[in-house]
């Protein structure tokens, strides 16, 4: 049913018809009003759940990893801060094979503080283990949690999944959202059944200390099961199309067929970038977008088909690695690395760092500047007249 | 039936070192709290002797996920089994180190406490973080050497007292509150029922003398663990929503007998000074807690 919603609102909706039994999480802007949807489902009693409000965002990992580890479907979602609270915690849920499913509604790191959005925290955590999913739009998002859902759980994946929501753009923006109904929820994703669980039937240990004799097969074996999702995804896609009618891919191609220009990007700056493509297209220019939905597992083979021929390539980050290139053009650069028909020109702008608007004009000035020379990281919309004063300044120091 | 003629919930052939007073408690708490439990650890030497890839001790479902969050795991573990209609059959319990605890564990149990989650938290405590190589913890005692406050020319050990653990726990208003030792292993499974019996969060705190890091011979654990208790330095206490029910009665035996054999305290023996500094927490404990018997 076509429902007009918060962001935030419609991610609680969805995760509440996934029936998460166990719920847990702790205030941190923007993600905050999604928790504060799935309290109040609890408190209408319309969502059957432990809604336990914890102390700290370290917490919250730990009492869903336990609540997993038990057998039960369940939640949590931060932010920026509290995700690297969480990151402990992160990379011992998806060592320990647990399928729970988080919402980061992305948000910039610290320092200097700042609420606003960027992709920084999530794309830090891109070697952790978690599945990452970046939606363009409230649609996305909604979908995309049933899907994750279904991936984590699957028997041959057992690893967390993470999505990620551009902070206010989509957390706080209100569109219109198909909402599945329960039925088909129920149908897509029938009730978890855990192929392990702590049963005082079955005794099991979890979370064994292991020696230099067992401890890297492990994580092969989580690099293989990356390697299988690859494999495997399309079919739920697949799955998904035909039980929802919307078509997802580890890429979107927008305008790539004759495109000697394209931007690749991941989140809700693609809707922007899309309307640039559509402008530019009127006026004869050859250009196009690759969206990146998936992080993790990263799509090497997916994009290197989508871009192959494509003479220029610009690859705008919203998150920094800093004291070298930018994580997602430094990953698209490796997947050429090699290759024949690569692109002759990768290059990398960073925009949008902090919640800085990305506008058209953005977007325009990215297609201008990609021409016959390949650049490494130019930032988009840098102020001169702050760049000019001290760098004290610049640093958000200052003595008074 | 004795527990020798059941089966152990927890098996034999892990790594502890000879004497560890922590392994023996271990076995003590899962085999009085019985095969319906579910344990959350936090890391420390419990977890490592006992669950060394591929052999485990546990004959019970048992998770280990990391140093400071044994406490929140459990509360998950607890809304979990609420959640499948099972709470009412099984005992939870989170269990930790003095440093787990005490320190960097400190929040996620303060937590549950305060959440009022149905979970037993206990603390072996042996006085210092002995897994990382006898390390200082907030539950170190007075003038004890180790690696992080070591006696020298310029110190005497650790500066700092025990951080009251109990009393931190009864400020959270919850149901039961004990202090056990190895040294008396009726007296410690019997609280590890009692607690089990009673609804709501729960801490036990149980004294494990550890042969390595206290540098005594892995032949004296029950008797320094009796020890600790009989000079009053260790109380074995009990509350009950935050009244005191019970005390274990002491003899007051002189503080000096207890450290003497440690080597942690070598440095105190022949320094009248901080000898009696130490008298002086025992005997402040007897006040405090009454706890020699009558007629002694
Ligand atoms: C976040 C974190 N910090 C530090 C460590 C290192 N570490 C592991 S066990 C341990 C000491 C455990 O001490 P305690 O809780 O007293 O248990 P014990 O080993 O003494 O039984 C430390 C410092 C860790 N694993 N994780
Ligand atoms: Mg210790």
């Amino acid at each position: 049913m076509k429902e007009f919603l918060e962001g935030s609102q419609a991610i609680a909706k969805v995760v509440s018809l996934c029936r998460p039994g166990v719920i847990s999480a702790y205030p941190i802007t923007p993600q905050t009003h999604i928790v504060e949807g799935l309290a109040q489902l609890v408190a209408d009693g319309k969502l059957d759940s432990q809604f336990i409000n914890v102390e700290s965002e370290h917490s919250a990992a730990s009492l869903v990893l336990g609540g997993s580890a038990t057998g039960v479907r369940v939640y949590t979602a931060t932010s920026a801060q509290g995700l690297f609270l969480m990151a402990e915690v992160l990379f011992n849920i998806a060592g320990m094979r647990l399928p729970v499913v988080l919402t980061c509604a992305n948000r910039a790191m610290s320092a200097p503080i700042s609420i606003w959005n960027d992709q920084q925290d999530s794309v830090s955590l891109r070697d952790s283990g978690l599945i990452q999913f970046y939606a363009e739009n409230n649609q996305e998002a909604v979908d995309l949690h049933l899907i994750a859902y279904r991936l984590a759980e699957d028997k041959d994946v057992m690893l967390p999944a993470m999505v990620c929501i551009d902070g206010y753009i989509l957390t706080h923006g209100i569109e219109t959202v198909d909402m599945p109904t329960q039925e088909e929820v129920d149908k897509f994703l029938p009730r978890y059944q855990p192929p392990y669980n702590l049963d005082v039937d079955h005794p099991l240990t979890l979370g064994f200390l292991a020696d230099p004799d067992y401890y890297m097969e492990t994580r092969f074996a989580i690099q293989e099961t990356y390697k299988e999702i690859v494999k495997f995804m399309p079919q739920l896609f697949e799955q998904f199309s035909s039980a929802f009618g919307r078509s997802y891919n580890f890429v979107e191609k927008y305008h790539l067929e004759d495109a000697d220009k394209v931007i690749v990007a991941m989140g809700s700056v693609c809707g922007t970038i899309k309307d640039v493509v559509d402008e530019l297209r009127k006026k004869g220019k050859r250009v196009g977008l690759l969206k990146i939905m998936v992080l993790r597992p990263f799509p090497n083979q997916q994009i290197c088909n989508a871009l192959k021929g494509i003479s220029r390539i610009a690859v705008l980050d919203r998150a920094l690695s800093l004291g070298s290139i930018a994580p997602l053009a430094s990953e698209i650069k490796a997947s050429f690395f090699g290759k024949k028909k690569a692109p002759k020109i990768i290059s990398s702008f960073i925009a949008g760092l902090g919640g800085r608007d990305i506008t058209k004009d953005s977007i325009k000035e990215i297609f201008r500047q990609l021409n016959q020379k390949e650049i490494t990281g130019n930032f988009i919309d840098l102020k001169p007249e702050l760049l000019q004063a001290p760098l004290e300044t610049t640093l958000g120091n200052r003595s008074f | 039936m004795s527990e020798l003629q059941v089966k152990s919930l927890f098996a034999s052939g892990h790594t502890a070192c000879a004497g560890c007073g922590q392994s023996i408690a271990a076995r003590l708490v899962i085999n009085a709290a019985g095969s319906n439990t579910i344990i959350a650890n936090n890391t420390g030497c419990l977890e490592v002797f006992t669950t060394k890839y591929p052999e485990s001790a546990w004959r019970v479902p048992w998770v280990h996920s990391l140093f400071e969050n044994a406490a929140a795991v459990a509360s998950g573990i607890e809304a979990a089994l609420i959640f499948q209609g099972k709470k009412d059959k099984i005992s939870v319990i989170a269990q930790a180190g003095d440093g787990g605890t005490a320190d960097i564990g400190m929040q996620a149990l303060s937590g549950i406490w305060e959440r009022k989650h149905d979970v037993l938290a206990i603390c072996y405590d042996n006085e210092a973080y002995e897994n990382t190589g006898i390390q200082r913890s907030g539950l170190t005692p007075y003038g004890a050497s180790t690696t992080t406050s070591p006696s020298g020319a310029q110190s005497f050990g650790n500066p700092k007292l025990k951080k009251p653990m109990p009393e931190i726990a009864n400020a959270h208003g919850i149901a039961y509150v004990a202090t056990a030792s190895v040294g008396f292993p009726q007296d410690l499974q019997r609280k590890v029922k009692k607690a089990l019996s009673i609804k709501g969060p729960k801490y036990l705190q149980i004294h494990v003398p550890c042969p390595l890091g206290w540098g005594y011979p892995s032949s004296l654990t029950y008797q320094i663990a009796k020890l600790a208790v009989g000079t009053g330095l260790y109380p074995l206490i009990e509350y009950e929503n935050g009244m005191l029910i019970g005390v274990r009665k002491i003899s007051s035996k002189s503080v000096e007998e207890y450290l003497k054999p440690q080597r942690r305290f070598r440095h105190i023996i022949n320094n009248p000074d901080e000898l009696a500094k130490i008298q002086e927490i025992a005997n402040n404990n007897i006040k405090k807690y009454n706890l020699v018997a009558e007629g002694n």
